[in-house]
Order: structure tokens, then C-alpha cells, then sequence
């Protein structure tokens, strides 16, 4: 198993409210994939990140919305 | 908490095995034991506070008594006919502005310094449902996907072992290591609900659609039990919430085990 090693604290997120630091990280994530495809390093990371922040659902929900093509967050085909 | 870990090493170094409080006890009226720095902080706060308010408490008593003796319908025949005084009350206006003002020093102080978020080395997701907690470590994926994520129900009075508590215990604690930042981000999936944890200073509502983040800095093993404190139905007072701090090294294993079970 990797060294502990979670999503690091975010200037733009500093407080309580955690929940545009998921969705942020799940929409980075998700662009990085589009752009350098699932095995670049750095979209592993965010994804990483993303899955620490982000509840499972929520995953799960955004994914089959994108698959749907009804995700409401800005995709690669999109932009 | 200054006194209470100098009669804590005192007892250790005459032998005597400690005990800390971290559930709550028949007829309690003070804190838990507190287990991580914020809960230190609460505590002294409170006790800060103390002691003004037995400086209040002891001055209105004076002033009441003395005007209930001396003043009184027995030894004063004429009633005095005026109502107003500048003088007494510019006094008794700044005066308790004073007081609040000292006293709301330390209290921003500690409220900023709970909410300092510093990098966390663990995130645990809580999600209440009705009625139970259930808990994500997404930090880590097994080599097939695997992720760790279970639940924690309540243990059914008729199912408790000697030593266990009535209504605190649940069936799946949670892990986190000590001397460790660790993230706790809580949410709900229908209702809101509360993750509250008295040792360890710490209650967040868990709202639907929304992630409240909170940091918990343990400082020593133990098992600490808390309570959602948000009414979220009718089993609300049978959902707890167990939290077991353990070494890092022990945490690893643990993670390591619930990933390959
Ligand atoms: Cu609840």
C-alpha cells in the first residue's frame, strides 16, 4: 500500500463547506481523462483526490449522468 | 487541561493505572475526557468562562439580597417617585460589555483555530441514512477495485456482552489512526443528522447534497463513543457512533485486512 496520502487542503475551499472541493475535483478529473486518457499519472491523481472527497454515489450518479450525456458539468465535448 | 493530565502523569508515576472517561457515566454533569486538542480548548474555555459567571452570579445575588432587606415596603413608609438614572446606567451598561468582550476573545480564538484545516493524512466520509451511519476510506483501492465501505448499526440491547454500553455500541467502528490529521467529511443520504463525538470536540450536521468537513487530531488510543445529535426520525437515539484510535502501524494492518478480506 502507497505511504498515507489523502486530497490535500485546498486555498480555494477553506471551509466547512467541502462540497464544490468533490465536485471541482470529480470535473478536473473526468477532463484530464478526456484530454490524457485513464493511465496519465496526474489524472490518476485527481482521481484519487476526487474518490477521497466525493461520496460513492455521488460517483456513481455523475458517471451514469455522463454516460447519459445529462451530467450538468462541463465535459470535453461540450467545451 | 493542564491540571487533569498533571494528575494523570502523577497517578501513572506512582503506578496507578488511569482510566479515561470517554462515554458518558450515571448522573454526569462535566465533559468527557478530552482527547484531541479542540476538546482541550473547549473545556478550558468553559472554564474560563466559570469564572465569570460566579463573579455575576455572586454580585446580582449581593445586590438582590441587599435590596430585598433594605428595601422593602416594611422599613420604607413612601415609595420614591423616580425611575431613571444616567449615572447607574451607563454603569450597568458598560460594564457587561466589558465582560462580553473579554470573554469573546478566547472564544474567536478557538473558534478559528477549529476551523484551521491542516493537510490531512486520512479522509473518512460519514453518511447518515435513517438509521444508521455508514462510512467510506476512499484513500484506498485494492488492486481489483475494492473499496471499504460498511456500516455501523446499533448493537440491540439483548445482543450486548458484559462491558458494553446500552445504546453507544455499534457492530462496525471506525478506525482512525493517532497523532494523525485526519478529514472526517459528513453527509447524509435523506435526512439531516449530526456526527457528534463529545471526547473528541467535535458535532457536524450531515446534510443531503451537501460535504461538511471537519479535522480530528487524536492524541491517544482509545474508543470513543458519541451520538447523532440532529432529531432525524424516530430511531434517531439509536444510531451512535464509535470511533477507535489506534496506532498507525495497527491502522495500516486494518486497512489492509478490510481491503483483501
Ligand atoms: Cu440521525
Amino acid at each position: 500500500m502507497e505511504s498515507l496520502s489523502t486530497a490535500p487542503r485546498d486555498e480555494r475551499f477553506p471551509h466547512t463547506n467541502q462540497t464544490r472541493n468533490c465536485w471541482v475535483r470529480y470535473v478536473e478529473w473526468k477532463l484530464c481523462e478526456e484530454k490524457h486518457g485513464e493511465e496519465e499519472s496526474e489524472c490518476k491523481k485527481f482521481g484519487r483526490w476526487a474518490r477521497a472527497l466525493c461520496p460513492v454515489d455521488w460517483i456513481e450518479r455523475w458517471d451514469e449522468q455522463r454516460a447519459n450525456g445529462t451530467f450538468p458539468g462541463p465535459s470535453g465535448e461540450s467545451s | 487541561m493542564k491540571s487533569v493530565n498533571t494528575i494523570v502523569i502523577f497517578l501513572i508515576t506512582f503506578g496507578y493505572e488511569v482510566i479515561y472517561n470517554d462515554a458518558p457515566v450515571l448522573w454526569q454533569t462535566g465533559f468527557q475526557d478530552p482527547a484531541t486538542p479542540v476538546m482541550e480548548g473547549i473545556i478550558n474555555l468553559h472554564h474560563d468562562f466559570i469564572f465569570f459567571f460566579i463573579l455575576i452570579f455572586v454580585f446580582v445575588l449581593w445586590i438582590l439580597l441587599r435590596a430585598i432587606y433594605f428595601f422593602n415596603s416594611r422599613v420604607n413608609k413612601v415609595a420614591i417617585n423616580y425611575s431613571h438614572g444616567t449615572l447607574i446606567e451607563l454603569i450597568w451598561t458598560i460594564i457587561p460589555i466589558m465582560i462580553l468582550m473579554t470573554i469573546a476573545v478566547p472564544s474567536f480564538a478557538l473558534l478559528y483555530s477549529i476551523d484551521e484545516i491542516i493537510n490531512p493524512a486520512v479522509t473518512v466520509k460519514a453518511v447518515g441514512h435513517q438509521w444508521y451511519w455508514s462510512y467510506e476510506y476512499s484513500d484506498y483501492i485494492g488492486e481489483n477495485g475494492e473499496i471499504i465501505n460498511f456500516d455501523s448499526y446499533i448493537i440491540p440491547e439483548e445482543d450486548l456482552e458484559i462491558g458494553q454500553f446500552r445504546l453507544l455500541e455499534v457492530d462496525n467502528r471506525i478506525i482512525v489512526p493517532v497523532n494523525t490529521h485526519v478529514r472526517v467529511i459528513v453527509t447524509s443520504a435523506d435526512v439531516i443528522h449530526s456526527w457528534a463525538v463529545p471526547s473528541l470536540g467535535v458535532k457536524c450536521d450531515g446534510i443531503p447534497g451537501r460535504l461538511n468537513q471537519i479535522s480530528l487530531f487524536i492524541k491517544r488510543e482509545g474508543v470513543y463513543y458519541g451520538q447523532c445529535s440532529e432529531l432525524c426520525g424516530v430511531n434517531h437515539g439509536f444510531i451512535p457512533i464509535v470511533v477507535e484510535a489506534v496506532p498507525l502501524d495497527n491502522y495500516i494492518d486494518w486497512i489492509q485486512k478490510k481491503l483483501y478480506a
